[in-house]
């Protein structure tokens, strides 16, 4: 770090300090004073290209992580591994803040803030509502007779193409990017399923091992979980998969 | 729950005495407070603690936590599953290549060769016994999730598609390289621990979902239970039980470049640690050969199974020269410890040497956009490589721990002394990379780690539903059981020495990744040793800034970096002491196995050497944890499988590929 952009650091911590937003009380927790706290990271410029690893890696996460490590260890937010969990608004999209590169213009901030409507502190969103609405969908396979589960294997007939991208699950990693940058989750997001649940309903549907298919809740068109969709497709910043399209 | 946040008001307006029972709705919540005075700034921090009763506790929600949980759940026990993240968070979402077992769906199979092929990647440290139970199971293991929904790769006839892998034959060895990896393209983990979270939800498992388990309830040698925070509001948990199953992974992040997870922090062989309980082989850690150069992210070996070559700057395909059978697909250890060499040797590529590369770009670009879609994508965000054009820089990075929690093969956490023997630990279990049953010895074959979760998952449910009853009334617990655990998290929290948490972890990272790496000698291992019990004593100085409770980031990482100690300490000792080469320890000073006998040469005519002499045993170590000592005892290997007429044991012999 160039003493040029510690200094401004110091400025940014100040900044952020200052804009600590007072209480907000939701009815997902009753803890007390869950904080909104803003952040905006000044980057800071590498002084010379292709040195030696540096502290701070390419990506989002890596500046939060150094943050916290270095400048405020209270900086809250979730983060693991490639599993979805840090999702959060960066310069007004959501994304993963594991996936996001640093913008290396030093003139511009990035602003960081927690996944809209669904905060608990700093950086971390309350999840549950949207965990029990994928449970709702009921996300498990259904047999009529599952006295030989285990035995020998199910075919599938559905077709590669449509296979991948979708039922491979592999892109779907709950991270709730798409649905809390849904305008219409936002307002009804307590009975608008949102795309994100949407979609793996949809999966389900389609799997051609499944045989409760019309018994399953989501099959009705009209009913209010799916009636709330506007196609409004507000695209988030990393997600260029099939997965919105296909809704 | 609305009785729990009623609770919680009446908490905060902070009355010292102990509160009247709430009456029950599911389990008896029983609260009591204990009070802390911090007289420096005469404050009282109170710690209500809620009780539950359970019939069985899973701790740790990856795959071999859920599959415990809800086969728990299946076999009609009331059961909690405590975890610090949301199960789909799990560091099995990670996994990539796939999982082996013998279906014969590319060519005739037979699971006597899966495990054969096993004990010999284990480099005989593998117990054979539940080496025998996990291959056996294997196909049905497989079926069965197949059966759950899992959306495996299928081949041209609908069956499920399987890869070739490291250190897979037929014939046990004789046969050529075996295709027994199924798989869901390269992200077989993330839809394993989905299918697994999807099909858990039709159980009615309590799930307690960003609960950091802090200690276990030990009384007399007998496990009772588990204190854990929860993270969202601060409040203590003691989830009492009969049966407490450990499932919380491995402990990658003690090194500093590793591919694991933030949150891979060992904290259950912590836990088993502090409850004076022996952790075994901690000195095996895996390197895997193919972590991006820089970053650290995972490159599967699927990409080596599906025909992906590694070479050096002079373009040369070395691995035929060290593994001249199976090249590319030898063992993990083997080909880690060729990759070093090479860089060693000056054919390192890229502007420092020091790396190589996995070439792709020779196989067909639809081949690799079906079977391998992630690692393409991973590659180009975190290299910045076009597989189908480039090759990727790579390097062996920390990866998996073969050692943790010694269990038998039905997943009972067990002691060991040589006057009785293996003794089973009342009320404890473990499955799952935090265990050790052994199935990986001393090197873990790929695709192995997969199997291991929910074969070793079911098996300790299957274990408790044939040991106990639901319902069983629990035995009393002391009313002030898991004092010394609050006690350790008031102080944490409080913490006000000068050094940051961060600053501790860095030193602890950066001493094992230079002391502890692929090639390990006894005097750079000593100098690790002593390092390390400098910066475990550095704890005693820890600063925290975070004086909050809910959702306090600061406490919880300081509490992790606790448990990442106590296994750095373990890893580097065990490793330090142990003279040899075995599977993933490497010793420059010690560059051969030291047997019982010599199988490098004809074995008529040679004397046994007692268990003192060799070193074909296993490593049992403990800690005080007040002062950082290490003590190493052993425990001889279980060269027997569990019925020799139906799988015959394989002896030991040489190791090559």
């Amino acid at each position: 770090l160039s003493p040029r952009s510690h200094a401004s650091m110091e400025q940014c911590s100040a900044i952020a300090n200052a804009m600590v937003a007072s209480a907000f009380f939701t009815a997902a927790a009753l803890a007390p004073e869950p904080r909104i706290k803003h952040f905006q990271i000044y980057h800071w410029d590498p002084d010379t290209t292709g040195d030696k690893p540096r502290i701070c890696g390419p990506i989002v996460l890596d500046a939060l992580i150094n943050i916290k490590n270095e400048m405020d260890p209270t900086l809250t937010f979730r983060h693991s591994c490639i599993c979805g969990t840090c999702a959060m608004n960066i310069n007004g999209g959501n994304t993963l803040a594991s996936l996001n590169k640093l913008d290396i213009n030093t003139s511009k901030p990035i602003k960081s803030y927690p996944l809209p409507h669904m905060y608990v502190k700093d950086l971390v969103p309350a999840m549950n509502n949207f965990y029990a609405q994928y449970k709702s969908i009921e996300p498990f396979l259904n047999k009529r007779d599952e006295s030989q589960e285990g035995k020998e294997q199910y075919h599938q007939t559905i077709r590669l193409a449509i296979l991948k991208g979708l039922l491979e699950h592999p892109i779907y990693i709950f991270c709730a990017c798409c649905s809390t940058s849904c305008p219409s989750y936002w307002w009804n997001g307590d009975q608008y399923l949102g795309p994100a649940v949407l979609m793996q309903a949809y999966c389900w549907l389609i799997e051609s091992r499944d045989e409760f298919t019309e018994d399953r809740p989501s099959k009705d068109p009209f009913s209010l979980p799916k009636k709330k969709c506007h196609t409004l497709v507000f695209k988030t910043s990393h997600n260029d998969s099939p997965h919105v399209k296909s809704i | 729950d609305l009785l729990h946040k009623l609770a919680h008001s009446v908490f905060l307006s902070r009355l010292p005495n102990t509160f009247p029972p709430v009456a029950s709705y599911r389990f008896r919540p029983v609260f009591f407070c204990v009070v802390y005075w911090r007289l420096a700034s005469n404050i009282s921090t109170q710690y209500p603690v809620v009780d539950h009763e359970f019939d069985a506790v899973v701790v740790g929600a990856g795959g071999a936590g859920l599959r415990a949980a809800f086969g728990l759940s299946e076999a009609g026990f009331n059961t909690a599953c405590v975890t610090k993240l949301f199960p789909t968070r799990s560091h099995t979402v990670a996994a990539q290549g796939g999982i082996n077992a013998a279906l014969g769906n590319m060519e005739g199979d037979d699971w006597r060769w899966h495990f054969y092929d096993t004990v010999k990647g284990s480099d005989w440290l593998g117990d054979q016994d539940a080496i025998h139970y996990m291959t056996e199971q294997a196909p049905h293991a497989v079926v069965e999730l197949e059966n759950f929904g899992m959306p495996f790769s299928r081949t041209e006839d609908g069956k499920i598609y399987q890869r070739a892998f490291g250190g897979q034959s037929l014939k046990f060895g004789k046969g050529g390289q075996a295709h027994r990896c199924c798989c869901v393209a390269d992200r077989t983990g993330h839809s394993l621990l989905h299918t697994l979270y999807g099909r858990s939800l039709r159980y009615d498992t309590s799930y307690f979902v960003e609960y950091f388990a802090l200690d276990l309830l030990m009384e007399e040698g007998e496990c009772k239970g588990v204190i854990a925070l929860c993270m969202e509001d601060g409040s203590i948990h003691r989830f009492r039980s009969k049966n407490t199953v450990i499932a919380t992974g491995g402990y990658g992040r003690t090194y500093f470049s590793c591919t694991s997870a933030h949150t891979s922090t060992g904290d259950g062989n912590a836990m088993v640690t502090r409850a004076g309980l022996p952790c075994q082989d901690l000195e095996f850690v895996q390197f895997h050969p193919t972590g991006i150069y820089g970053a650290g992210c995972l490159i599967t070996e699927g990409c080596r199974g599906e025909g992906g070559i590694l070479i050096n700057s002079e373009g040369e395909r070395f691995m035929e020269r060290y593994a001249p059978n199976a090249k590319d697909l030898a063992s993990r250890d083997v080909v880690s410890r060729s990759i070093t060499i090479e860089i060693r040797e000056g054919r390192g590529c890229g502007p420092e040497k020091d790396h190589a590369y996995l070439q792709l770009h020779h196989l067909p670009p639809q081949q690799l956009a079906t079977r391998l879609p992630g690692i393409s994508e991973t590659a180009m965000i975190f290299a910045g490589v076009d597989v189908t054009k480039e090759p990727i820089p790579v390097l062996p990075t920390v990866h998996y721990n073969m050692g943790g929690i010694p269990t038998n093969y039905k997943g009972q956490v067990i002691t060991y002394t040589p006057e009785e023997g293996d003794k089973v630990v009342p009320g404890l279990f473990a499955c799952g990379e935090a265990a050790c049953a052994s199935v990986h010895g001393a090197n873990r074959l790929g695709a192995n780690s997969l199997l291991d979760l929910v074969v070793f998952g079911r098996a300790c449910a299957h274990t408790i539903a044939d040991i106990c009853n639901p319902g069983e009334k629990l035995s009393p617990l002391k009313p002030n059981a898991g004092e010394e655990s609050v006690a350790n998290l008031d102080k944490l929290r409080f913490a006000d020495g000068s050094m940051r948490t961060s600053e501790i972890r860095l030193n602890m990272q950066k001493t094992m990744q230079n002391h502890a790496a692929v090639f390990r000698t006894g005097k750079v291992l000593k100098e690790g040793c002593d390092k390390m019990d400098a910066v475990y004593q550095t704890l005693d100085d820890i600063k925290t800034f975070d004086r909050g409770i809910v959702w306090n980031t600061d406490l919880v990482e300081t509490l992790e970096l606790q448990n990442l100690m106590l296994n750095a300490v373990q890893t580097i000792n065990s490793a330090e002491q142990r003279q040899e080469s075995r599977g993933a320890h490497s010793r420059e000073d010690f560059k051969d196995r030291m047997d019982e006998l010599d199988y490098a040469k004809p074995l008529a005519g040679q004397v046994r050497k007692p268990i003192e002499e060799h070193w074909r045993k296993h490593t049992m170590s403990t800690v005080d944890p007040k002062t950082g000592k290490v003590t190493l005892k052993y425990r001889p290997v279980i060269d027997n499988s569990l019925d020799a007429e139906d799988c015959a044991a394989i002896p030991p012999a040489i190791r090559s590929y």
